[in-house]
């Protein structure tokens, strides 16, 4: 694990109510670690959070941020995480091509019986970030 | 498949031609009204105008360059409430045309009893510079018809009209077809859907070919899609990373003209206009504490990231956002450019069919499967 200087990045997740919500209980009864660094939102769907809520997160200065949704296919409301996809096809592409660090935003697809699976992206994102360092939106003054 | 019509042009030019063939339509009652630009009295300016007697479009001037607002933003007043009972005849600039099919397909306007007549579009001119063009030129229509005719560099054309590759309408009841046609002498007419072919047999004109036009579109279109590559590549190395953006967009006072302006924007209660992002005086001290200093207001860049995000799918680049920008941010260039990144990913083109439903609000099983995985 590196320690890029001790920084301990701060993670916004916003995480769906009825997959990756029901996962992150499971992780935690099942006695999975995963990094504190991750704070998470519950959401009713994925497709629920407008996309100026991850922008507001990352603006705000949270280091990285993730939206966590139903497999595609396994949606409680039949197609929002479909549409989940779109925003956030259409977000990182806004993002990447303004030159504003798109890869500080992850989308991951985690169902409930996925304890095993949301600990390990929250640790992989969280180890990401730590390398990554600090937001540059964090630190700016005149953003 | 379009058919075609001619219109004869008089000795009084391109302008008077246009003139005579809306009042006819008027007179022959294939229309009730007419939304056509007609000069001011002082001929600083034109305007956006709904006409219903004949004699008002004695000062009716479509060809003006210049584009004071989006006729889109107009039909969209104008139809929102109740679609028209009455046929309207619409004389609007392909982009204003494929914003009114972006506002219809965000049900902001209704295309009821409305005849669109698309113009074929050379560029248009600043409100200023058109105000100096008119002081200069008594008929501005037709001098810039043959400006245009000679061949002549127009430096005053906005940066939008330089680089849109869609100079003619992409859909229309009927479309003047000005490009590749010798306009001084005849104008071609050509009617795209039964609408327009009703109108175009009720004004009695001679059949034509439209010869030429698709070559002399292709070239015209060929040099401004140069031009834009070149615009967008110095864009590129003007705007990419934070440092470069906050410069560019630190003239912004946040006035939202550009969202006022914008034919697409068009939520009656923007989430900027609300107090979702306005917090308690200790919170923006914390964050001054955290960072030393913030600027305020706060959320300059954040403003223009979020329209982005929320409109730039169907932005038409009408670069009416820069027109009312009172501190110059290249605001057009930005979103034309990410625009550009953006649409081609779902295979959109704004304003293109009205069927074509917008990309955030459908989606595919079969599509993006990177998203999520990579």
């Amino acid at each position: 694990m590196s320690d890029n200087n001790g920084f301990e990045p701060t993670i916004v997740g916003y995480f769906c109510n009825w997959c990756t919500y029901a996962g992150a209980d499971l992780a935690g009864s099942s006695r999975l670690q995963y990094p504190h660094n991750v704070r998470g939102i519950r959401v009713m769907c994925s497709s629920s959070v407008d996309p100026m809520y991850l922008l507001r997160a990352l603006f705000g200065g949270a280091d990285g941020v993730i939206l966590c949704g139903c497999e595609p296919g396994d949606c409680h409301y039949i197609s929002g995480n479909y549409k989940a996809r779109r925003r956030m096809m259409v977000l990182k592409t806004v993002l990447e091509t303004l030159g504003l660090e798109g890869d500080r935003l992850w989308m991951r697809w985690i169902g409930a019986p996925d304890g095993p699976k949301f600990a390990k992206t929250m640790n992989e994102f969280t180890e990401l970030i730590r390398e990554k360092g600090p937001n540059p939106l964090g630190t700016a003054w005149n953003v | 498949m379009a058919k075609s019509a001619t219109l004869t042009a008089g000795g009084g030019g391109v302008v008077k031609s246009l003139q005579q063939l809306l009042k006819d339509m008027l007179e022959k009652k294939l229309v009730e009204a007419v939304l056509v630009p007609l000069e001011l009295p002082s001929k600083e300016g034109v305007v956006q105008s709904l006409v219903t007697r004949p004699a008002a479009l004695d000062s009716a001037n479509p060809l003006a360059p210049v584009l004071p607002v989006n006729t889109a933003n107009v039909l969209s007043k104008m139809t929102r409430l109740a679609s028209s009972e009455k046929k309207v005849a619409v004389v609007a600039r392909p982009c204003e045309l494929r914003a009114l099919v972006e506002l219809v397909k965000l049900k902001q306007a209704c295309l009821n009893n409305i005849v669109l007549i698309g113009m074929d579009c050379y560029g248009t001119y600043s409100v200023l510079d058109y105000k100096q063009f008119a002081t200069e030129t008594p008929n501005t229509g037709d001098e810039f018809m043959k400006g245009i005719k000679a061949g002549q560099a127009d430096s005053r054309l906005r940066e939008a009209c330089q680089i849109c590759e869609y100079p003619y309408p992409l859909l229309a009841d009927i479309t003047i077809g000005l490009i590749g046609s010798d306009f001084d002498k005849e104008i071609l007419l050509l009617a795209n859907t039964p609408l327009g072919q009703q109108v175009v047999d009720g004004l009695g004109l001679p059949e034509a070919q439209a010869d030429g036009r698709q070559a002399a579109i292709d070239k015209l279109v060929g040099d401004r899609v140069k031009r834009r590559d070149e615009v967008f590549e110095q864009t590129l190395a003007e705007t990419k990373g934070l440092e470069k953006l906050t410069s560019i967009f630190a003239p912004c006072i946040g006035c939202h003209n550009c969202r006022d302006m914008c034919p697409i924007c068009y939520c009656k209660e923007c989430v900027f206009d609300s107090d979702t992002f306005s917090f308690e005086a200790d919170k923006y001290v914390g964050w001054a504490e955290k960072k030393g200093a913030i600027r305020m207001p706060t959320d300059t860049l954040f403003f223009h990231v979020i329209r982005l995000n929320h409109m730039v799918t169907s932005c038409v680049g009408c670069g009416l956002c820069q027109e009312a920008c009172p501190n110059s941010v290249p605001v057009f260039r930005i979103f034309r450019f990410v625009g550009s990144k953006v649409q081609p990913t779902f295979d959109y083109v704004p304003g293109r069919d009205v069927e074509e439903e917008l990309p955030l609000t459908t989606y595919k099983e079969d599509e993006l499967q990177k998203v999520g995985y990579e």
